[in-house]
């Protein structure tokens, strides 16, 4: 596959493992955090975690959109989708997401609940022309980077006057999850980031260079390649070897510094920021989330079904390590659930659920380390 | 008046209704006119509840299978054919020579009976190429709303040539294991024509018929251990089935398995694995290391073997792990399918 396979390649793969070995120092331990989820799942899908050095760990990030939803988000979800001549569009990922009282949207919809998986916006906005005398939810999910094609179905759907359609919105945003980590009393300690590469394409890379200024931390934007991420590991590792702390862009195929101004000025003409949005794993942070600006608030399912969307605190399953594992506490493996009680099939946490999320990635592919290190153990 | 005379069934524009299923006229016509006519042979035309044959004395396999696939029509083939080839796979991954099929039709009241016919016809077809005749079969009606247009359920018989024992329970350690050519081809092809999914690809369905190839294998190696055909769940399901019934692990070459260009960018686009995705017309095959490059050859010389290829090996594990060198040279589980393969949104 061309342009793909390029950034696959084996032979590279061990050059850049080589330098990686060489530049890092074996005195100290290099502790960065992949923000993305699709980082998280080419590292385990490529086995990244092989070609580098021991003491060189990679930390999970929250950018999983699914992963930092809190339940009660996912609750409203169902109940949107359980109201009578009401359909709920929505990406795959949250379908098989734990609920309270067991719960999911895959299970409300074998009892009966309208719910519809989409791989875009585009198809609950022609679901929503398709059948007029229907209420067509979308469930708008995820960072910077399924933000703009919600905001111009938003436009499309204003300017047709469409009366049936409308967004459930849980878009938020990725620099203010960075901060919340950094910022968290007792955080983890992090010697850099790499960043995001799908989401930067939208915002640029100029808003992670507060991190660098502000809080010492080097950033390097990558691809979601396998050797993207390698060559930002070792750019990480220089400038931690260098004790530089700057934004430094693996992806400048696709990532400018100020981003996609069309995208932005798309945004924030649609969405305006929230006073506080709660995280997953990560509490209220301020400001990190969006909600529809008030020419668009007959599009806002929030105030359009206030009944359904009642977004009270839920309680996560008291065994479910999500929230440390989000922050970077705790590895997958460290909860006493994973891969026993909370499998890919029966998940109790959302991190278990989408294929970026943590403790999905480590199980699915990841997990004969772990097996490994127990039979040794036990023999 | 011409006594004899019914007006025939009109496969321009009518449609199945709930009478072709009454067990009256007009389903004694529905079968006349288009499963007799189509799939016409000896055991039918006797025109008998059921369809007697004799069996040579050897041991025999029975195999059933289900087939709801929608789109119904698909590039490279159609449901007809795919219940055809689909039972005909499952008896043959036995080692054995598949010699009738029975077909049942669950049909939907309001289904166009053109289609109908392109579907039956199909059958007939593949059925004919593959020389298994369907020798007996089954028609209801339900009422529209009911179903999905149609599902063919088939079930076919065979028997095991002498000497031959194959079983899902015989991989062992030092084994190698090998495929018959490019993985997840049906599952795209599919992918590409559903609803809301339409992209354009040349990618066509590999449903075929395994048991010439299957035949040539055993003539070039007849002690293969296992053999089985990666279908629901693609080849990862399938060699994790395969490593939980002979109680072992296994060892691939992410490099070695081959995956068709066109089908590799199209699990790009929709965020699937091309290891997870459907086959209809492709088999795994288990055997001795000392077998293992002779029974690949034996593969490459049959037209359903061409691309044929040794992507890993067995080795023992009490965990029964299926594990993979990534073409990265990383090492990674390759798990069983969790839910149902979803897309990645970012």
């Amino acid at each position: 596959m061309k342009y793909v396979d390029e950034f696959r390649d084996a032979a590279l793969a061990r050059g850049i493992a080589q330098a990686i070995a060489r530049a890092a120092d074996p005195a100290r331990a290099y502790r960065l955090m992949e923000f993305c989820g699709g980082h998280t799942h080419a590292i385990a899908r490529y086995g990244v975690q092989d070609l580098l050095p021991k003491n060189v760990r990679m930390i999970h990030g929250p950018g999983c959109p699914v992963c930092v939803l809190p339940i009660a988000r996912i609750d409203a979800a169902i109940a949107l989708a359980r109201r009578p001549n009401t359909t709920l569009v929505t990406y795959a990922d949250t379908l098989r997401v734990p609920a309270s009282h067991g719960q999911s949207l895959t299970r409300a919809k074998a009892q009966g609940a309208s719910v519809r998986m989409a791989y875009s916006v585009a198809e609950a906005l022609a679901l929503a022309r398709a059948q007029p005398e229907r209420e067509v939810v979308f469930f708008a999910i995820g960072f910077e980077t399924t933000t703009p094609p919600t905001a111009v179905a938003l436009r499309q759907a204003r300017a047709e006057g469409l009366r049936n359609f409308s967004v459930f919105c849980n878009h938020v945003l990725t620099p203010a999850a960075m901060a919340a980590i950094l910022d968290a009393p007792g955080g983890v300690p992090l010697d850099g980031f790499v960043g995001p590469a799908h989401v930067s394409t939208v915002i640029g890379s100029r808003p992670y260079e507060r991190f660098a200024r502000d809080y010492a931390k080097p950033v390097v934007i990558a691809g979601f390649e396998p050797l993207d991420v390698m060559q930002a590991i070792l750019m990480l590792i220089r400038q931690v070897n260098a004790g530089r702390a700057a934004v430094e862009n693996e992806f400048t195929r696709a990532v400018t510094r100020d981003g996609n101004a069309k995208a932005i000025a798309l945004m924030s003409e649609v969405f305006e920021l929230c006073d506080s949005f709660a995280w997953r794993g990560l509490g209220e942070i301020p400001a990190s989330g969006l909600r529809l600006r008030e020419p668009y608030a007959a599009f806002d399912a929030e105030r359009r079904f206030p009944a359904e969307v009642v977004v009270a605190p839920v309680v996560d399953h008291k065994a479910c390590e999500c929230g440390a594992i989000l922050r970077g506490h705790k590895r997958p493996q460290d909860c006493k659930v994973f891969g026993t009680v909370c499998t890919p099939d029966n998940p109790i946490g959302a991190c278990m659920v989408s294929s970026e999320g943590a403790c999905a990635a480590h199980y699915s592919y990841g997990r004969w380390r772990d097996e490994a290190s127990r039979v040794r153990e036990a023999a | 008046m011409k006594t004899d005379y019914i007006r025939p069934l009109d496969f321009r524009t009518g449609c199945v209704d709930m009478t072709h299923g009454s067990g009256g006229r007009a389903m004694a016509q529905l079968v006349d006119e288009l499963f007799l006519r189509a799939l016409d042979n000896p055991w039918l035309r006797a025109l008998n509840d059921q369809a007697a044959f004799s069996v040579p004395g050897r041991r025999m396999v029975m195999s059933t299978d289900s087939h709801v696939v929608s789109p119904l029509f698909f590039p490279g083939g159609d449901i007809g054919s795919l219940a055809v080839h689909g039972t005909i796979n499952d008896v043959a991954m036995a080692g054995a020579e598949p010699l009738y099929l029975a077909a049942g039709f669950v049909l939907e009241e309001g289904f166009p009976l053109g289609e109908l016919q392109r579907i039956v016809e199909s059958m007939a077809a593949a059925a004919r190429a593959a020389r298994v005749p369907v020798v007996c079969g089954d028609t209801k009606v339900v009422q529209k709303g009911k179903g999905d247009g149609v599902f063919i359920t088939t079930t076919g018989v065979g028997v095991v040539p002498e000497g031959v024992e194959i079983s899902g329970d015989r991989a062992r350690p030092g084994d190698r294991i090998l495929v018959s050519g490019t993985v997840g081809d049906h599952g795209v092809a599919i992918l590409s024509h559903r609803e809301h999914l339409a992209f354009e690809t040349t990618i066509r369905s590999d449903s075929a018929a395994l048991h010439g190839l299957v035949a040539a294998m055993l003539a070039a190696v007849p002690g293969i251990h296992c053999l089985r055909d990666p279908t629901r769940g693609g080849l990862a399901t399938t060699l994790n089935e395969l490593a939980r019934q002979s109680g072992v692990g296994m060892r691939l070459d992410e490099a070695a398995i081959p995956v068709a260009p066109e089908v590799a960018a199209a699990c790009e686009l929709l965020g699937l694995d091309p290891l997870y995705v459907a086959n209809e017309g492709k088999l795994v095959a288990i055997c001795a290391d000392a077998d293992a490059a002779r029974l690949r050859e034996a593969m490459r010389a049959h037209p359903l073997g061409q691309n044929a290829a040794l992507i890993g090996e067995v080795v023992e594990d009490p965990r029964r792990f299926v594990q993979m060198r990534t073409a990265l040279g990383g090492q990674r589980i390759v798990d069983w399918l969790t839910g149902e393969p979803l897309p990645r949104i970012c």
